[in-house]
């Protein structure tokens, strides 16, 4: 076992890690942050999507000591200060953005990281920024439109309302 | 996934010395090596991670107007700081797998690891980059050797991958939309003493060069002078996403595609 150290969403932790405990197991099962879900295990689908350093990666295909001295966010750290849902999230009730909502979490932190690069993406923008994150519910319209509407956009002429 | 010891070294000195223990494997962004550790297709002893070592990070321009991209400079920033200085190989950056892949996978990983529909084994070939190791430097054209095989040694990291810069280039992969690698992708480089034209996804001896239309292309720049050019079906790759006729076929789209890009 190895120590590891790390912040996730601002405080300081750590824990003692097999050098095979990957991200998301030490998420999930070491912090009991079970926000950040697992779905394929295969570094397809999206749903463990957290932000290692401000940038958007699939925690299920990092090990814990990647992260090593890292600042991580996590879907836990995402709404604001008093508990209320941030932009993004409550652009995704508004627009119902979710059906199951597992895809969510890894959707929403992948939201996250492609409107701090780009403000106001274009709505094929957006598309093309979610390749990595598989949705079986929606069908991805309502996840794109909450997106655009989330970068302040007016989504009123979005298809399939 | 079996357990193994993890090291972080911080020079490539360290990273070599700590590679010198028997089935010690080194650790790029690990897009590729941590899902064949879940399937137990590799059992290393202890990974040496390559992602902390600062001379082996970052994009920059040589004084003979090359290129050098570090080994552990992931997708993401090769897509962001190469862009100026040689699009076509950042825009083929951009295209590998989806954005969160981007940000951990590596150059120094994808051509080490020689994936048969890998992109970055066309866009070095198709350059003729040289392949720059902590013991040599090895010409791409020496160093891909069929898929998955390439000319390293046990325990040789690749520090860094030098790319001459084409007068002009073009990266174009056919995706294959489940797995993000190319079903076929070509690169072509237009150098003043002529053209390269690498293939990927298609053959199964991996990446290949098309000599013949290298010299088409070379004596006359243009679509038709591909028109009387075919590949070989025999040694394309067969799966259930395209049979050895549909690759050869496509080889030829993509390279058309390519010349008019770059015309």
């Amino acid at each position: 076992m190895t120590q590891v150290s790390m912040t996730v969403n601002g405080k300081s932790v750590s824990g003692d890690v097999e050098g095979r405990t990957l991200l998301s197991s030490f998420l999930r099962d070491h912090l009991s942050l079970t926000g950040t879900h697992v779905g394929c295990d295969t570094a397809q689908c999206g749903a463990c999507v957290v932000h290692v350093d401000g940038e958007a990666v699939k925690s299920c295909n990092m090990l814990a000591l990647e992260a090593d001295g890292a600042d991580v966010g996590t879907i836990e750290g995402q709404a604001n200060a008093d508990g209320s849902l941030n932009v993004i999230q409550q652009a995704f009730q508004d627009h119902h953005g979710l059906q199951c909502g597992f895809c969510t979490p890894g959707m929403v932190m992948s939201a996250a990281a492609l409107l701090k690069d780009n403000p106001r993406p274009t709505e094929a923008e957006v598309r093309k920024y979610l390749e990595g994150n598989l949705c079986r519910c929606t069908g991805y319209h309502n996840i794109v439109k909450a997106i655009m509407a989330a970068s302040g956009q007016d989504v009123s002429s979005i298809a399939a309302e | 996934m079996y357990n193994f010891e993890f090291e972080k070294p911080s020079t490539i000195a360290d990273a070599v010395a700590a590679l010198g223990s028997e089935d010690a494997q080194a650790l790029g962004g690990g897009q590729t090596l941590i899902p064949t550790l879940k399937q137990r297709l590799a059992a290393p002893s202890s990974l040496v991670s390559l992602s902390s070592i600062a001379e082996m990070q970052g994009v920059c321009v040589e004084d003979d107007g090359s290129v050098a991209i570090g080994g552990a400079t992931t997708h993401a920033a090769v897509a962001a700081d190469a862009a100026g200085s040689y699009p076509a190989l950042a825009a083929l950056a951009g295209q590998i797998g989806d954005p969160a892949v981007r940000n951990r996978g590596t150059i120094g990983g994808s051509i080490a690891n020689n994936d048969p529909a890998a992109c970055y084994p066309a866009g070095a070939l198709g350059s003729g980059a040289t392949i720059v190791t902590n013991t040599r430097q090895i010409a791409a054209d020496d160093f891909f050797q069929g898929m998955f095989t390439t000319a390293l040694d046990e325990g040789e990291i690749i520090t860094s991958v030098r790319f001459p810069v084409p007068q002009a280039a073009s990266y174009q992969k056919f995706l294959q939309p489940a797995s993000r690698f190319a079903l076929v992708g070509v690169y072509l480089a237009r150098f003043a003493d002529g053209v390269r034209v690498a293939v990927t996804g298609a053959s199964e001896d991996g990446v290949f060069r098309w000599s013949e239309a290298e010299q088409a292309l070379s004596k006359e720049f243009r679509e038709d002078a591909l028109m009387d050019l075919n590949i070989n079906p025999a040694n394309m790759i067969a799966d259930l996403h395209g049979s050895k006729n549909y690759r050869a076929h496509l080889v030829k789209v993509m390279t058309k595609r390519a010349v008019q890009a770059t015309i």
